[in-house]
């Protein structure tokens, strides 16, 4: 028994030693080379931008389960007839939405060619080599139509999708790395019949809004509470209105110090914006708030089981419109609630994108399908008839038509407007996104259970969770 | 001449092929099986000590630092903590209830009968199914559950959105999907008992209890063990109903050894760092079902008479 013993401490020590020894010294290479943009380039040749320049090819398309993607599948059939491109298609919802993704980019066969994206996973994906860079197909002439006008898309927007690969730089430089559908801010929506009800007014601060709660609470008996909140256990509590309240009081997330990301997670305003969050969920979030996503919190809001949403202004919009759901008639939006003495608004911004497998082996077929859904012609029909908002191009802002159905959503288009100069992504792109927010929800789970005896020891565990995610992190 | 004739004459010692390779053709099968499974075991303990990671194109040898780091993480003693709970807990209640109710319909009767059916359905439920028919039903608006508690004073009880009541929600879903597997394995036990030593003690004039202690319980034992092997295995290692009802929170209230693992690799996209997760819980599950199984050949062995 010694002897075997003596026999697993040997190979161990032998393991230990040979790792510290080893460091960088072998690589396995699993990248490929990029023939596939090229073939896609001799094929479109150099005769103009054809729509059917791809004929008889088939491409496999990943959506996440959300309005957009009704968009796409209802517009599949057009465009198949246009460009004689069969398509595939698989729709996952978004709680397992990128685990999929992720899986699938990884295994490098090129399936699906086409998925859906955000601009935090490209800071992922685009250091791992599993996008397509769009640049070389933009700057084609061959390869874009002549309709496309990029120019037409916010300029904040697609900047979103553009980052060069260096951790700590912010977006809107290097690379294009996918093309928006759509994006969203974050705001108030809330039930303004319930408002009128009890004589409030759409609360302007946070300590307002907690008040708001405070007489808002089984506002239209039990199982009814006064705000919806995402709170489940990963990234997407994080991003839409916290991390806009956060920037909101003057906390970051990470600085770049001495050529490393340092979490900033336990400043004094990062815990003087958490103290309030918990409060406002304590005081107003729904009983099982631990486990609300965006589908939930809409859906509350929607159903008249919550009086106001905080969250992405698209969110509350797709409860609006005939039939949508019960309180279609009474949603209205505000911007959203600031700390006392503030008055700019920082939302941070979230899009929705399509981006190209780099190991795709149907690289022109795809580039078809991302222009036209990504096109001024695409993006026009599915903001009018399919309520695929916010749109990212301004054409389709300045139509007659869409202001029109924009007049209808009480308070929406002067929210977005008194929002959009401020909303940028408030995040510091790092590759270990995923990991940090998710650990950020967590905490902040663990602060509203009472696990800690203050915030600021919850923070302080977060912020050395934060720096050992991206110890690894080196900025040049 | 003679070299001719020794070349040409039949060697009886020499056997022919297809006798020669019997041996190995009849061991193929089960050698490929046991390659088969051995090998995404032996890939895991080789990627244990790599920093491979979707995020980036290449890996490299680390040692035993992912092992040395989930040592020192108190993520990881947790995680062993919320297996254990979870696993005592589920196991537990499902024994109890199981054998309970196995007794109860060993009586023939057509309302036991309809009962034996009915108890399969939980069983054809996939556990995601079933955690999202319970989050109905425990939901503080319009859940059964709710409406029930209220009935005693009790309002917006939190489920799984507390830290305190989480574990209680998780092993109320797992005691519903599989207590009635328990039931069965027990059940089948008891009908298969042989009759005459029930009859011998009815006319000595033992008890129910005597009766059940010194008869049915020694007798069903192989069964119990069965019941408890599986589940046991089976409730260590829990996936589906923890991460369909809360990813493994509130805070981390529920992250065991499975969902750290998973998150760990599919969230952080770090595999290197969670293969050492799966290969512990691989380890416990090993240590404990050796020891069961080992106890189960003991008392079969006892029950049988051999």
């Amino acid at each position: 028994m010694s002897h075997k013993f003596g026999m697993l401490f040997f190979i161990g020590a032998a393991l230990l030693l040979y790792s510290c020894g080893s460091g960088n010294k072998q690589s396995h290479n699993r990248s490929g080379g990029d023939k596939s943009l090229r073939q896609a380039q001799e094929v479109a040749g150099t005769g103009g931008f054809r729509w059917d320049m791809a004929s008889g090819s088939a491409i496999k398309v990943l959506l996440n389960q959300h309005p957009y993607s009704e968009a796409i599948i209802k517009k599949i059939p057009d465009f198949e007839k246009v460009t004689g491109i069969r398509v595939e298609y698989a729709i996952t919802p978004e709680e397992n939405y990128f685990d999929k993704v992720t899986t699938s980019l990884n295994s490098r066969t090129g399936d699906p060619d086409i998925f859906m994206t955000g601009a935090y996973q490209i800071w992922e994906y685009a250091g791992a080599d599993f996008i397509q860079n769009l640049d070389p197909f933009i700057q084609d002439s061959n390869l874009l139509s002549p309709d496309y006008d990029i120019e037409d898309i916010y300029p904040g927007v697609l900047g979103t999708l553009r980052w060069d690969l260096v951790p700590g730089h912010m977006t809107g430089r290097g690379p294009l790395w996918a093309l928006p559908l759509g994006f969203e801010l974050y705001s108030l929506a809330y039930n303004k019949k319930v408002f009128e009800k009890f004589g409030l007014t759409p609360p302007k601060t946070m300590e307002e809004l907690i008040r708001v709660c405070e007489k808002l609470r089984e506002f239209d008996g039990k199982g009814t509470y006064p705000i919806a909140l995402r709170g489940s256990r990963n990234w997407g509590t994080i991003h839409p209105g916290f991390m806009s309240t956060f920037a909101n009081y003057g906390a970051r997330d990470f600085a770049v110090e001495d050529n490393r990301l340092v979490s900033k997670v336990n400043s004094p305003e990062s815990v003087k914006m958490t103290e309030d969050w918990v409060r406002l969920i304590k005081t107003g979030g729904a009983p099982a708030w631990s486990g609300y996503t965006w589908y939930q919190a809409g859906a509350d809001l929607g159903a008249g089981k919550a009086a106001m949403l905080f969250d992405a202004d698209i969110n509350g919009y797709f409860q609006t419109g005939k039939g949508a759901s019960k309180e279609a008639e009474n949603i209205a939006w505000t911007v959203m609630p600031l700390p006392e003495g503030q008055d700019e608004i920082n939302s941070n911004l979230w899009t929705w994108a399509i981006a190209m497998n780099k190991a795709s082996r149907n690289k022109l077929a795809a580039w078809l399908f991302l222009q036209y859904f990504t096109g001024a012609e695409y993006s026009l029909w599915s903001a009018l008839e399919m309520n695929a908002v916010d749109p990212a191009r301004k054409s389709v802002w300045n139509n007659p038509e869409f202001q029109a159905k924009m007049a209808d959503r009480e308070g929406y288009y002067e929210t977005f407007q008194a929002t959009i100069d401020g909303t940028r992504i408030l995040f510091t792109p790092q590759p270990h996104f995923f990991e940090t927010t998710t650990e950020w929800a967590a905490t902040l789970q663990s602060i509203v259970a009472g696990k800690y005896t203050s915030v600021q020891e919850a923070l302080d565990i977060l912020k050395r969770k934060m720096d050992e995610a991206v110890e690894d992190v080196v900025i040049e | 001449m003679q070299n001719d004739l020794a070349s040409s004459a039949i060697d009886y010692g020499k056997k022919p092929f297809w006798v020669q390779a019997r041996p190995y053709l009849i061991m193929a099968p089960a050698l490929l099986i046991t390659v088969g499974i051995l090998y995404p075991f032996v890939t895991a303990i080789y990627y244990s000590l790599t920093n491979y990671s979707f995020r980036t194109t290449t890996f490299r040898f680390v040692g035993l630092k992912n092992w040395i780091q989930m040592f020192s993480e108190p993520e990881f003693w947790h995680a062993i903590l919320v297996t254990g709970k979870y696993a005592v807990a589920s196991t537990g209640t499902e024994m109890l209830l199981g054998l309970g109710i196995a007794l109860l319909l060993s009586r023939e009767s057509k309302f036991t009968r309809i009962l034996r059916v009915l108890l399969i359905f939980p069983l054809m439920i996939a556990p995601v199914i079933a955690t999202i028919i319970w989050q109905l039903m425990i939901n503080n608006s319009v859940g059964i559950l709710e409406k029930f508690l209220n009935l005693f004073g009790v309002y917006d009880f939190p489920w799984a959105s507390s830290a305190k009541t989480a574990l209680l929600t998780a092993t109320m879903i797992d005691v519903w999907v599989y207590a009635p597997f328990v039931v069965l394995l027990i059940l089948a036990g008891l009908q298969s008992l042989p009759k005459s030593p029930f009859d011998a003690a009815r006319i000595d004039g033992g008890s129910a209890w005597f009766t059940f202690r010194t008869l049915t319980l020694p007798m069903l034992k192989p069964f119990i063990y069965i019941a408890l092997i599986f589940r046991l295995m089976a409730s260590l290692q829990e996936f589906a109903i923890i991460f369909a009802l809360t990813k493994g929170g509130p805070g981390n209230t529920l992250m065991n050894l499975s969902i750290t693992g998973y998150t760990t690799g599919f969230a952080y996209l770090k595999f290197g760092e969670s293969l050492p997760y799966v290969l512990v819980l691989w380890l416990i599950i090993f240590l404990i079902s050796r020891k069961l199984v080992s106890r189960w050949l003991l008392v079969q062995q006892t029950a049988t008479g051999n």
